[in-house]
């Protein structure tokens, strides 16, 4: 169960999605979500899908791993279509029934919607190294340095967490085993039993953890680190002619999107 | 001059009873291979933490190239020039990508962008991980997780490696793969090595050896004359090699034998004199 998770992986490769800065990535990132949350009309629904589509396969992720990510979000996609399909007003399928044509429509866009917005965003973590992504972060955010924000320290946290996750994700799994091995229950009972059945594992992980962040910090130090001041980096971010011509794409069909709006598309 | 000096460094940890240190002298040569043994709590992994400025001595100093670890403004050169590995791999790995990880000290010292490219193949070529640069830390063995975590070090270029038992979470072969490479690195790269350790076997190829026992030393030279010592050692619960058990055990029973032949041949050279007559 839990070797499903799929936040923060990054599946490398050499393809022109790979390639682009993490700049760019970030800031496409952005205004797709602008440019889906601007789709009204199946034609620009369609649109949305079409350019998730090449971008997908542009970066070779296999669409496997896609449906992996999509996963745990079942529950959510499901009650939202439900809750579109039974309180849309409109014309009912059949005389009498609560279901209307718009609300299996509508539910059909939310759907969409909900998939495409996790597809996109997936995108960027699969194709991007956590350094590159938290490095680009600091970049756009380095003018906020000047309004005293930690930007640097905010960033390396969030490597610290990306690079933790899998072998926190192994060692939940390792205690599991363990408190199954002397009896634990995590399948039975209502749901407070079984949150409270959630305790044995937390409380060893939490100890396990700040131990491990004990032991980071003084391997850190070992190696010089000593906050962001004077730091270079081994992978210099650079903007490519690539990184403008994607940008000025992206720029322009959110454009499109926005007049597709206009007219009700 | 030596390399690593220690001038009576007493050192306790606050809020203990016992020091973990007690007025330890101690002067390591530049090129050396140093094996520091001692069951638990026998301070050596105090040792090692004061070598790089982790810790600062309450009494006495400790000096790296004639530099005091107590100098607040000197503490980056000393630590560029100390390379420090840890028990778990795991816990030491700051990136997702071994290449990246290995980059992590010398980007904290400001290298430019080619000559820490230029570091990280070189470090992963000496420790034979460069045809895995690409790969993520966590799906890699313990021995390898070890090996990168070396080179994230020997990328700082520093004259001393310090392990503070980089073997006690690895299987046999993971130890082996470890040993091998800092053995390698202090005899070709002419690096200065500490090595803390409670496996007897991985200090038989060390230069020196220093055994640790309650904050202090209490046997320090070759392997072989240390191992001599057989009640010593068993009296601090350390083990001795089979080869010098065997002639303690022949020389109990009254025939003249040296103790020093650590090697399987040089023990049975020794026992083919006595033979011989």
């Amino acid at each position: 169960m839990l070797k499903d998770i799929t936040l923060g992986q990054f599946f490398p490769g050499n393809t022109i999605v790979h390639r682009l800065d993490a700049r760019t990535k970030l800031i496409l990132v952005v205004v797709y979500i602008a440019a889906l949350f601007q789709a009204t009309g199946w034609i620009s629904y369609l649109a949305v899908t079409a350019a998730t589509g090449t971008c997908m396969y542009l970066s070779r992720i296999h669409p496997k791993n896609m449906f992996k990510g999509l996963k745990p979000m079942i529950f959510i996609i499901v009650l939202t279509a439900v809750l579109n399909i039974f309180y849309t007003t409109g014309t009912p399928v059949l005389p009498g029934w609560p279901i209307t044509w718009e609300g299996i429509e509508r539910a059909v866009q939310m759907i969409l919607r909900i998939i495409l917005l996790i597809t996109g965003t997936f995108l960027l973590t699969y194709t991007t190294s956590p350094i590159a992504l938290t490095d680009g972060l600091e970049k756009l955010f380095n003018p906020l340095k000047k309004i005293k924000l930690p930007v640097h320290e905010m960033t390396i946290m969030m490597s610290m967490a990306l690079r933790f996750i899998p072998t926190l994700i192994e060692e939940t799994d390792k205690i599991m085993s363990a408190q199954k091995a002397r009896g634990a229950d995590f399948e039975t009972g209502n749901l407070i039993q079984r949150a409270k059945a959630m305790l044995p594992i937390l409380v060893p992980l939490f100890v396990s953890a700040f131990r491990r962040a004990d032991e980071l910090a003084v391997a850190m130090e070992s190696r010089c680190y000593h906050g962001g001041e004077g730091r270079t980096r081994m992978k210099m971010l650079k903007m490519q002619f690539r990184d403008w011509a994607a940008l000025i794409i992206g720029g322009a069909f959110l454009a499109m999107m926005i007049v597709m709006k206009k007219f009700g598309l | 001059m030596s390399i690593i000096k220690f001038e009576k460094v007493s050192y306790s940890y606050p809020g203990d009873e016992l020091p973990s240190l007690c007025g330890i002298d101690l002067s390591i040569e530049k090129g050396q291979f140093v094996a520091v043994l001692g069951h638990n709590g026998s301070g050596k992994s105090t040792l090692a933490k004061h070598m790089n400025a982790i810790l600062v001595p309450d009494e006495g100093r400790v000096l790296i190239n004639g530099v005091d670890t107590a100098d607040e403004n000197r503490v980056l050169d000393i630590r560029r020039n100390v390379g420090m590995v840890f028990q778990n791999p795991d816990n030491q790995i700051v990136a997702n990508v071994v290449e990246d990880d290995v980059a992590f000290a010398p980007e904290n010292l400001g290298v430019a962008p080619e000559e820490i490219r230029r570091r990280v193949d070189a470090a992963l070529k000496q420790v034979g991980m460069y045809e895995l640069r690409e790969h993520a830390p966590h799906l890699l063995s313990g021995g390898q997780k070890q090996r990168v975590a070396i080179a994230g070090v020997i990328a700082m270029e520093p004259e001393i490696i310090v392990l503070d038992e980089p073997t006690a979470m690895l299987d046999p072969m993971g130890r082996e793969e470890v040993i091998s490479t800092v053995t390698k690195l202090c005899r070709e790269k002419g690096m200065t090595v500490v090595l803390i350790t409670h496996h007897m076997d991985e200090c038989v190829n060390a230069d020196r050896l220093v055994v640790m026992s309650n904050g202090n030393i209490v046997a320090d030279g070759a392997p072989a004359q240390v191992f001599s010592q057989v009640e010593l050692m068993e009296g601090e619960g350390l083990d001795v090699p089979d080869t010098t058990r065997l002639l303690y055990e022949l020389r109990k029973e009254g025939l003249e034998l040296s103790l020093e032949a650590l090697s399987p041949a040089d023990c049975a050279e020794e026992i083919m004199k006595i033979i011989r007559g």
